[in-house]
């Protein structure tokens, strides 16, 4: 995988290859795979993302009981038009919270970079391909964009809560969708890179302090902002506006960030939210082994 | 690192480091045996004893142990599916010492009298490392044909086994070597970038020196 924004944008500019064609041909290489083989394997992580979205089941509730049925919710207010965000974005917002309900009661989904973050990646995708009308085989290219560049989060910051914080979650998967979206506009490698910075800036320090060490509170409502953090940051970029810090810069300081963060607030449920009053309550209310 | 590090893998929620990882230390450990599991004594260490339960730890290391692989939607339920199966199971928390947070120890028995004690973590992302066989130390990850030599400590094992691997045309990727005291039981311990044959394990362990043979591929035997 690439470790910088700049070492794709300048291959796109010296063969005239796309950002996914340049992500999907090292995969290629890599994994000893057809180009055929490797469109078709993302494919399938693209599916498995759409029947994980269809199979959400409100009647569930988490192992804690602290999370379960509050995409039935969203669903029901987008119904009624009482969403002030309105309904293409209130479809983000519930594709979301469905996602990230059904991986803390278990049942099966895409980690998307990670299990705790797989809400946001697929609540923008599947959201702009049932409303604005995508073809398929955009959106797994799309996929592939996103892949792209969370593997340079992974080589020049991290994307494990433990390491980073949820910056290195949320913020990554945020990250990641920006830049789909910024290809599904149409726009070149460049634009991607700074769609992508974009929304992690606004993510940058941001505490991995789950309630009594949990993917549930507060993972599950986190891949709203996500996912709504993703589309906003593509349209920027797509209109004109840049990363005053180059994005590969971003993301160095993403890093550094990532290690100056207390032990407390990288997902070892000691700090934060995890140490509120209510917190610590729930947290002794989870029986052990 | 490819794509599908980032995009994937396809599990059972809610963690990939505390059910997948999990799910996938139960899956080498039950090949790592040889045979379906009957009883299975689990040790839960550092997070994994905090968190565990409310992860669904137990539930995912179950399901490995049974043969389901990390996203079977059967994990959930995988306690009535161990009870079905006659796989006895026996939780309980443990302090392995200065290992990973994310550790477990299993006590497997099953057919033939067969036994095995695995200690292992889960490293992050569902990737995991067997840690200690048996008592004695190994680190490998299970994502390579794995070869596990238990032998006693005496010239010459090491030449037997690279040269039946050389002669097989088998890449050595990693190779380890532990000893619990001089002259006393040894493990050798190699990841191969290409399955070992059935005959050539065969082989192997009917050597003279050699205690036990323990091979570990890549054949998917999960179960339908």
């Amino acid at each position: 995988m690439y470790q910088s924004f700049q070492e794709i944008i300048n291959i796109e500019k010296s063969t005239g290859s796309s950002f996914w064609e340049i992500v999907r041909d090292n995969d290629c290489t890599e994994m000893d795979l057809t180009k055929e083989e490797a469109f078709r394997r993302m494919q399938a992580m693209y599916e498995a993302m759409k029947s994980a979205d269809a199979s959400y089941d409100a009647s569930l509730s988490s192992a804690s009981g602290l999370v379960g049925g509050d995409g039935e919710k969203i669903a029901g207010a987008r119904r009624n038009g009482s969403l002030l965000c309105g309904s293409f974005l209130g479809l983000i917002m519930e594709k979301a919270v469905k996602m990230g309900e059904s991986n803390a009661c278990m049942k099966r989904i895409v980690a998307a970079p990670t299990a705790g973050s797989c809400g946001v990646v697929p609540a923008v995708f599947l959201a702009l391909e049932e409303e604005k009308g995508y073809p398929a085989d955009q959106m797994v290219k799309a996929l592939y964009v996103s892949a792209g560049i969370g593997g340079i989060i992974a080589q020049r910051a991290s994307i494990s809560g433990a390491a980073g914080g949820c910056q290195a979650e949320i913020g990554a998967a945020s990250a990641m969708a920006a830049g789909g979206v910024a290809f599904l506009l149409g726009c070149d490698g460049e634009t991607i890179a700074h769609a992508a910075a974009l929304a992690m800036k606004n993510l940058l320090g941001l505490a991995c302090d789950p309630v009594a060490g949990l993917v549930e509170v507060p993972c599950v409502k986190r891949n709203v902002m996500g996912a709504v953090n993703a589309l906003t940051s593509a349209d920027l970029a797509n209109a004109g506006v840049r990363s005053r810090i180059p994005p590969d810069e971003v993301f160095d300081a993403m890093r550094s960030i990532g290690k100056a963060l207390p032990e407390e607030l990288k997902e070892t449920g000691k700090g934060g939210l995890a140490a509120t009053p209510t917190g610590l309550a729930f947290k002794e209310s989870i029986r052990g082994f | 690192m490819n794509s599908f590090d980032i995009i994937g893998p396809v599990m059972v929620g809610p963690s990939s480091s505390h059910t997948a990882g999990a799910a996938k230390i139960g899956i080498i450990s039950r090949k790592l045996l040889g045979t379906p599991v009957r009883k299975a004594d689990i040790f839960f260490h550092g997070s994994f004893l905090a968190t565990g339960k409310g992860h669904g730890t137990d539930k995912a290391l179950i399901a490995g142990l049974l043969g389901f692989p990390v996203d079977d939607p059967r994990i959930p339920d995988s306690f009535r599916y161990a009870e079905e199966a006659g796989l006895e199971y026996h939780l309980s928390g443990i302090d392995l010492g200065d290992v990973h947070p994310n550790s477990v120890k299993l006590l497997l028995t099953g057919d033939e009298g067969k036994s095995i004690e695995v200690v292992a973590a889960s490293v992050g992302g569902g990737a995991i490392r067997v840690t200690e066989l048996d008592g004695l130390p190994a680190n490998f990850s299970g994502d390579y044909p794995t070869l596990v030599v238990n032998n006693l400590d005496q010239p010459g094992h090491v030449t037997e086994i690279t040269s039946m691997l050389g002669h097989k045309s088998i890449n050595i990727a990693t190779m380890q070597l532990h000893r619990s005291s001089k002259g006393g039981k040894a493990v050798i311990v190699l990841e191969c970038d290409q399955e070992v044959p059935a005959d050539a394990v065969r082989w192997l362990s009917r050597l003279e020196g050699i205690l036990k043979v323990i091979y570990l591929g890549l054949a998917d035997d999960a179960q339908p």
